[in-house]
């Protein structure tokens, strides 16, 4: 039922330097939708910056990858979607509508969101903690059962073994999976993953990569990713958006990234080399 | 006999003050419960709150429980005497660590946790009630078992203002000089403490989530009936036995039920207790009456003061004075028999001297009242090097005997002055008006069962000083039940 096809590779004529947004741009894509826009927006906290004149489109069904130093404001621009803070100045619109008008509570359960540290909630059982967003959306108990077992499943947990079981009583790999599949359980179009992998050691996270990357092209989803790691980004990142002290230095096409000549996406380029 | 002996022969009524004390400490504890817990969550929502709810809870319990207990008598629908005003006071004192736990637990919770839970779309109070609380719940009952441990040791307390509970033996224990008693009210006392501290421990783990629903089973009330006559006593020795023969004439002599409300604290609980209504009757002195009540100057001419007293109390408060009942409880300076004997000294001009060696021990009540120990001093001219100790009543004769004191004001019909081996010192200069005791009792209740006076006047001039002195001692130095005391002499 995932078997969504998609074009793998999108052009489009980001460069460095010149900041895409609007509608009518976008609309000229393929035939795709624009879910998340970001109009100039900026955040600030205390008199501190945090954002500043941030702009793009992500389309349907494409992964946008942010990467960035700790406190480039990567993770910040993924809350201002999901409402879970609003901007200071701009707009930031989720399928056209500014967030703002939005009800954050429905808002939210439309919108999968992972973050690096998981939040299982320790008290519910692994079962429980996947169906959160179907219970409190209040789908019937059979549907809610028969969709955790799937999601377990779809991330490579036996529903059997698994179900039952607390947090505590699971690897830091099995814990980001209940993580995800608690993402997906509402089957949200959208999903933002902020460095769901950053806390897993190497091997894990190499093996947790690849497997989300196949997971990706089956489900299909638009999804919004954070990492400081340009290895993930490169892997699982249609496009790849170069963040620092909180601007959107270049947001391109995975495979252009190395093209960019800026001395951020350098030190990234060379840190994986 | 043993403190267990003792325990076990009063088995019954240490069960039923036990149930009293575990009744108040529960009910005191869910309503603290239930307002502390919201004014926890509030501080992690509204951090600007914090500080005053946090002050307000740290004060309250600096306050000494005595003078909480002051504030609330006077105070109408929450204080009063009996069960009501120690419940407040004992919600007062659980408030801080439920509220502090509270507030620890919650923001205790893993800010990752919280964070998934609202980016997941949980409301407010679906993340509180879903999460928050239930993660916090063994800070919070942690905190709700401190306020159990506290309350089951402030309660003990509460029998000052006649709500019952083991504080009654503790009190009695005190006032009688009789360690059985006290320890009869504070081992169950004790026990309480641990098994409340084991079994809410034992809960916390097995029960978690019947944690709510358990408190708030907890219910009772302990109200008397309007058509009882609530018969009330000071919290000495006489006082007990004056109140308990009180209420078993009115209940021979009328057949009305009675309720006692016995050992209640000093002069100005019974008295505030008696003007509101909330006891009958009591056994109070001509002379208290004068000088602590009314703040009239003292005066030797016992007749005249009978007649002050008998007009301003019923002028003033609506509250009769019935006849005396023929004993004269003055103030007695009581000193050893043997210092006494060895320095020839008979009265207190002759002390007086002597002062300049000696400690005093004084009850509270004496060192404040007009004519007490200011007015003493300067008559006898007394010069003692140190301030006097205070001392609760019942313990100046122990810390006499005990030669932690040389001089203490006791009262000239007790009965420990015998048999402790004391001398009472003879009031040369006549410094101590006359304190006859009588009835005092409300006048709407006179005219609701008029039974009641004649019951009370029939007892006029029945008790001298010497029966006054022999019952004391029949229950400070014997150790006889009051009750039985009392019938004894009834029925002569």
């Amino acid at each position: 039922m995932f078997a969504h096809s998609r074009s793998a590779s999108i052009s489009i004529q980001d460069n460095i330097g010149r900041r895409l947004y609007g509608r009518s741009q976008s609309a000229t894509l393929l035939r795709m939708s624009t879910i998340v826009e970001f109009r100039h927006v900026a955040y600030a906290i205390n008199g501190r910056s945090l954002v500043e004149d941030v702009s793009f489109c992500i389309e349907s069904g494409e992964t946008v990858v942010f990467l960035g130093r700790s406190g480039s404001g990567k993770t910040t621009t993924l809350k201002l979607i999901n409402r879970l803070i609003e901007p200071t100045s701009g707009v930031v619109l989720v399928e056209g509508r500014p967030t703002t008008d939005w009800d954050p509570i429905g808002l939210r359960r439309r919108i999968g969101y992972v973050i690096q540290e998981v939040g299982l909630f320790p008290h519910f059982t692994v079962e429980r903690n996947v169906a959160l967003v179907p219970t409190l959306e209040s789908w019937e108990e059979q549907k809610v059962r028969a969709r955790v077992k799937e999601m377990l499943s779809l991330v490579g947990l036996d529903p059997e073994h698994f179900a039952k079981r607390l947090p505590r009583e699971l690897s830091g790999g099995q814990r980001q999976r209940v993580g995800v599949a608690r993402a997906l359980a509402a089957d949200p179009s959208l999903l933002l993953l902020d460095e769901p992998f950053g806390a897993l050691d190497a091997i894990t996270r190499s093996e947790i990569q690849k497997e989300f990357r196949e997971l990706r092209k089956r489900l299909g989803k638009t999804m919004v990713f954070v990492t400081h790691d340009m290895r993930e980004a490169f892997i699982l990142g249609d496009r790849i958006g170069l963040m620092k002290d909180g601007h959107l230095l270049a947001l391109v096409p995975a495979g252009e990234f190395h093209k960019l000549d800026h001395p951020e996406a350098r030190a990234f380029s060379e840190s994986w080399a | 006999m043993t403190v267990f002996d003792f325990m076990w022969t009063n088995r019954s009524e240490v069960f039923a003050l036990t149930l009293e004390h575990l009744v108040m400490v529960g009910i005191s504890i869910s309503i603290a419960t239930a307002i502390g817990l919201p004014l926890g969550v509030l501080m992690t929502r509204k951090p600007s709150m914090s500080r005053p709810i946090l002050t307000f809870a740290n004060v309250v319990q600096t306050i000494p429980s005595p003078a909480v207990f002051g504030f609330l008598i006077p105070i109408p629908f929450i204080g009063g005497i009996g069960a009501r005003t120690a419940i407040v006071a004992l919600v007062l004192y659980s408030l801080l660590p439920i509220i502090r736990n509270t507030f620890t637990g919650i923001s205790g919770v893993d800010p990752a946790i919280r964070e998934a839970g609202r980016g997941m779309g949980m409301t407010g109070g679906q993340l509180l009630w879903k999460v928050e609380i239930p993660l916090a719940l063994g800070v919070i009952f942690a905190g709700i078992r401190v306020a159990t441990v506290i309350g089951v040791g402030v309660a003990t307390i509460a029998a000052a203002v006649g709500a019952g509970g083991l504080g009654m033996f503790i009190f009695r224990g005190i006032s009688m000089v009789d360690s059985r008693l006290i320890l009869a009210g504070a081992i169950p006392a004790a026990a309480l403490a641990l098994l409340a501290d084991f079994g809410l421990g034992a809960i916390e783990r097995r029960f978690s989530r019947l944690l709510c629903l358990l408190l708030v089973v907890v219910t009772a009330s302990s109200c008397s009936s309007p058509e009882r006559i609530v018969v009330g006593s000071k919290n000495f020795t006489e006082q007990v036995i004056l109140g308990e023969l009180l209420a078993q004439q009115i209940e021979r002599a009328t057949g009305l039920q009675v309720d006692r409300r016995l050992n209640l604290g000093g002069t100005l609980v019974c008295h505030q207790a008696l003007t509101a209504g909330q006891i009958d009757t009591y056994v109070e002195y001509t002379g208290t009456g004068l000088t602590a009540i009314l703040k009239e100057a003292p005066s030797n001419d016992s007749a005249r003061v009978y007649d002050t007293v008998e007009a301003a109390y019923k002028s003033r408060f609506g509250v009769e004075w019935t006849k005396p009942l023929g004993f004269n409880n003055t103030f007695a300076i009581i000193v050893r028999r043997d210092d006494a004997e060895r320095l020839g000294i008979k009265t207190i001009s002759d002390a007086a001297p002597h002062t300049a060696n000696w400690t005093a021990g004084f009850g509270y009540e004496f060192i404040e009242r007009a004519d007490g120990y200011p007015g003493l001093a300067k008559t006898y001219d007394l010069r003692f090097p140190k301030p006097p100790r205070i001392l609760d009543l019942g313990l100046t004769y122990k810390a006499l005997a005990g030669h932690q004191v040389e001089f203490i004001a006791g009262n000239s019909t007790d009965g420990l002055i015998d048999a402790l081996g004391l001398f009472v010192l003879e009031d040369d200069k006549h410094y101590f008006p006359p304190y006859d005791a009588a009835p005092v009792v409300r006048q709407a209740v006179i005219e609701k069962h008029p039974a009641v006076r004649d019951a009370l006047v029939a007892l006029g001039g029945k008790i001298s000083e010497d029966e006054m002195r022999r019952m004391n001692y029949a229950v400070d130095g014997e150790h006889r039940d009051v009750k039985e005391v009392v019938r004894e002499f009834l029925e002569r």
